[in-house]
């Protein structure tokens, strides 16, 4: 067992962990359920997490990797009573179906749009080329990033 | 269409669960868990066909850590099938939970149930079992000859309901049915077109593999929470398998994370419960994703001998349609998806002489089982290649020979009648149909009749086009309940046992309820599918829940409507007739009350009961949405591969009781007929093993991959359905074979005959045609 400190949503955590446990399984058994395996393998994208800023499959992260870090789920974002714009656009767009998939493709899209804040088609959909769906056919979501994109511009504006 | 001034339905209300999903909240099998569980893995053959003979389990069950192990040895020996389907089932009971015999690569051969993930796994390597490996059979015709090693040779595989089943010759199930004389319809066709189409293997791919947690609550009853599309059905298969009282047992369907029929399966469930029934704890049980590939189901690959005869002036004169079905190692849906090969595909074009043959062969390969689309998939492909053919052969069309053929409302089809779900089917006129609209717009949205130039000297362009029904749910078959009570404040408790899988379904049938009262959605509380709680639903599959299950919580809707009415008409003094619900508020003379005024008095006020109300909906006839897909590709000359520039998807579904899901379905269908058209496939060594059970090679289309896409919905109005609604969730995933094959036609002048179009196939094909 080998002792690491993370943050993850702002909260610090001291645990102990395996050598071989990897980033998903710790956050899953801290609690933090938006974090979904569908493959274990780096290819369906539903693990993402955001560590340092990036987005990255956390089956494919150890846990020790983790040390020292700052991680972020989609828990971070919002909540029902006070969602995300992206959360949001995603519900009014139609673009959650089952969901499995929509935590770790909102958090791409939070990285895509902290980068650049109008997205064409184009961009969206190499943004979100990790994240596998098989409800949707992606056509609400990126209709839905891109309602987002403008939802926060417009805030920004606002904001001025 | 009927002029309507519904407030709720075909309104994009916000979808019941979607702020939930998307906040991350607890709402899967896997996130609810208790603190200490233990870890279930199963032991899969490595041989595609052999015996046991005998089983050591003394090293594993010697490691810390191990509970139990289930085998054939120590589990009782009940033969049935693993199909989620209504009882009497009409696929055959071939299965057990363990056998002493494996048939395919992937099999079931033992349980453990272990303290941690790691232990389960070290267990299962230290099981020995000793194989006599017997000869596989991988080829479906071969399975089906004289000599062909017999798979299913134990005494206990039947069928319990009156059907075909010849387990000695590896045939699970087939059907035979024709009308007229195709025969003398080919002599008077002009112009004859046939060949013999094969579609593969394909995976549902849930982005959530199979998940089932059970455990016993204190009084000593199985809790199952499970990822699936058939909670009732688990239910009684559970009861059947483990040899309990189905009063013993609870299902729960929480949040699942997609089925596409692939959770229409009792798959985990038995082994799960088997586990907590022998250890009293809690376990979890999961297929990763090379078993979620290898050992879960599968799309039933065929070949689909198909031929019709056209006269010059394009009457179809005969049609003839034979299909063999691969099931595999098991007969799972096989004679029902065979079925529906022919009843969700001939109808489609009324003509005097059709017929049909099915035959489904076992061999030692992955099993076949329901999936989206579900036999119509197979055949609508070969179909719809040919009309095009015939259309070309006599220098017509192929929109406007489509136009002139496909039914239309107030025709029925003698293939109704004569191919249900395995047995008999019902007669049926079809009410509602859009098609020529759908034709019309759909060839407007591609701009048929028009070509582009390529992008490059070397590319090609084509444009093709393809015509599909489906169904609504299984006549005379399934059925839908739904049950809803007041409370004090004016809302209401929604209890159904629809299964929404992650398609909306809460929604819709929330929607349904707040129109039917005369309430807003956000009155409405839904609860799906606990088998303790709400009442019983087939389950979500044969695209019965929005036309079904919507029939029976719209009737308990009206049910409930009246008994408020009823209290409303004592607390006002006005007769029922004069009042009236609007957005929660009830109307009678000069007086106006809420629902919750009506709720508080009914459950403390003068004679103090409960406003509840339950209905169950079955139905007389399946109505078909329709659809016309139409595709513009881009061939590559030089290097065979295809690329879908805009794919074109106009469905009548009736009314669309929420057009943003509704569009949702059909995108959602569109992707994965484009991806298992294109590029997904099984690869399989000589030995029976798939290759490639993985996403990384196994390629299921991300969002780079998808092309320009326009959905447009057509509305008509089904008189039999909820507020005009029929089904949308199956129908567009048959289109993208037959449509591409045909635009690759047009583009480069050759048939592909087989799915997927790989770029190794079309370049085959070309220099096949030079
Ligand atoms: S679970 Fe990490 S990429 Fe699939
Ligand atoms: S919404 Fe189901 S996998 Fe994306």
């Amino acid at each position: 067992m080998i002792q690491i400190s993370l943050n993850i949503n702002g909260e610090d955590f001291d645990v102990d962990v395996s050598p071989d446990l990897t980033l998903l399984d710790l956050l899953r058994e801290l609690g933090f359920h938006s974090v979904k395996k569908g493959c274990g393998e780096g290819d369906c994208g539903a693990c993402g997490v955001i560590m340092d800023g990036i987005y990255c499959k956390s089956c494919l992260v150890l846990a020790m990797q983790a040390n020292g870090r700052d991680v972020f789920t989609v828990e971070s974002m919002g909540d029902v009573n006070d969602p995300h714009p992206l959360q949001q656009a995603f519900v009014d767009e139609g673009a959650v179906q089952c969901g499995y998939c929509i935590p770790s493709m909102l958090l791409a899209a939070d990285v895509l749009l902290s980068e650049n804040e109008d997205p064409t088609d184009d961009e969206i959909k190499e943004a979100l080329d990790g994240n596998l769906c098989r409800c949707t056919g992606y056509v609400k979501q990126i209709a839905a990033v891109k309602k987002a994109a403008k939802m926060m511009r417009e805030e920004e504006n606002d904001a001025e | 269409m009927t002029l309507n001034n519904w407030k709720t339905v075909g309104t994009n209300v916000r979808k019941v669960d979607g702020l939930a999903l998307a906040t991350g909240g607890s709402l899967f099998v896997n996130d609810l868990l208790d603190e200490d569980y233990l870890f279930g893995a199963i032991l899969t053959s490595p041989h595609a066909h052999a015996r046991i003979i005998s089983i050591d389990t003394s090293a594993a069950e010697a490691l810390d850590g191990v509970y139990t192990i289930l085998h054939h040895e120590n589990v009782q020996r009940v033969p049935h099938t693993t199909a989620g389907q209504g009882y009497p089932e009409p696929s055959p009971y071939d299965a057990v939970m363990f056998d002493n015999k494996v048939r395919y690569v992937g099999d079931r051969v033992a349980a453990v149930a272990a303290s941690n993930e790691e232990i389960a796994r070290k267990a299962l390597s230290l099981i020995k079992v000793q194989y006599e490996v017997l000869e596989p059979v991988f080829d479906p015709l071969t399975a089906i000859s004289e000599g062909a090693p017999v798979i299913h040779d134990q005494d206990d595989a039947k069928v319990i309901i009156p059907v075909f089943y010849d387990k000695s010759r590896n045939m699970p199930a087939k059907v035979e049915t024709s009308v007229g004389n195709v025969d003398e319809g080919f002599a008077q066709a002009d112009v004859i077109v046939e060949d013999v189409f094969e579609t593969h293997y394909g995976h549902h791919c849930p982005i959530e593999p199979h998940v089932t947690y059970t455990k016993l609550d204190p009084h000593g009853r199985l809790i199952i929470t499970t990822s699936t599309q058939v909670p009732f059905h688990v239910r009684r298969i559970v009861a059947q398998v483990c040899q309990i009282p189905v009063r013993k047992i609870r299902v729960i369907k929480p949040r699942i994370g997609g089925g596409f029929g692939g959770k229409q399966e009792i798959l985990l469930e038995d082994v799960c419960s088997m586990l907590t029934l022998r250890t009293g704890m809690p376990v979890l049980l999961n297929y990763n994703r090379e078993e979620e590939f290898v050992s879960s189901r599968t799309r039933h690959p065929s070949r689909c001998y198909t031929k019709v005869g056209v006269k010059n002036d394009g009457t179809i004169t005969a049609i003839r349609l034979h299909v063999l079905l691969n099931t595999g190692a098991y007969g799972s849906h096989a004679l029902t998806v065979g079925s529906n090969a022919g009843s969700k595909v001939l109808p489609m074009y009324p003509c005097e002489n059709i017929d049909f043959k099915m035959e489904a062969a076992y061999t030692n390969l992955p099993v076949g089982g329901a999936y989206r689309g579900y036999g119509a998939t197979q055949a609508v492909y070969g179909l719809e290649v040919l009309i095009d053919e015939a259309a070309r052969r006599i220098g017509m069309d192929p929109v406007e020979f489509r136009k002139k053929n496909h039914i239309k409302s107030g025709q029925g089809s003698p293939i109704f009648k004569a191919l249900g779900e395995g047995t008999e089917g019902v007669e049926m006129t079809i009410g509602s149909c859009g098609l020529d609209k759908c034709i019309e717009l759909g060839a407007e949205a591609i701009g048929w009749g028009h070509k582009d130039p390529p992008s490059h000297p070397s590319k090609k362009r084509g444009k093709g086009c393809a015509i599909l029904m489906q169904g609504s749910s299984i006549p005379h078959v399934d059925m839908g309940s739904a049950t809803l009570k007041l409370n004090d404040d004016g809302s209401f408790n929604l209890l159904m046992g629809a299964t929404d899988l992650g398609t909306g379904s809460d929604t819709i049938l929330s929607q349904i309820a707040a129109e039917e009262i005369g309430v807003s959605i956000d009155m409405i509380i839904p609860l799906s599918s606990d088998t303790d709680v709400t009442p019983f639903d087939v389950g979500a599959y044969a695209s019965s829940t929005t036309y079904l299950s919507g029939m029976a919580v719209k009737k308990t809707a009206a049910l409930i409507r009246h008994q408020i009415l009823e209290t409303a008409s004592e607390m006002l003094g006005s007769p029922v007739s004069a009042l009236d619900i609007d957005d929660g508020v009830i109307k009678g003379g000069s007086r106006e009350i809420t629902l919750g005024d009506v709720g508080l008095h009914s459950l403390y006020g003068e004679n103090q009961h409960q406003i509840i109300a339950s209905a169950s909906h079955i139905t007389e006839k399946s109505p078909p949405p329709f659809a016309a897909h139409f595709v513009e590709v881009e061939v590559d000359e030089d290097t065979g591969s295809v690329e879908v520039l805009h794919y074109v998807a106009a469905v009548d579904c009736g009314t669309a009781i929420h057009p943003k899901l509704a569009e949702g379905q059909t995108e959602g269908a569109v992707a994965n007929g484009l991806s298992y058209a294109l590029t997904e496939q099984y690869f399989f060594n000589e030995k029976g093993r798939m290759l490639n059970p993985n996403f990384g090679h196994y390629k299921i289309f991300s969002s780079s991959d998808m092309p320009k896409m326009t959905t447009i919905l057509v509305p008509t109005y089904e008189a039999t359905g909820p507020y005009g609604a029929k089904s949308v969730s199956e129908i567009s995933i048959n289109g993208a074979l037959p449509a591409i094959a045909n635009a690759i036609q047009d583009a480069v002048g050759v048939r592909i005959a087989s799915g997927p179009f790989s770029p190794d196939k079309v370049l085959a094909a070309m220099a096949k045609k030079s």
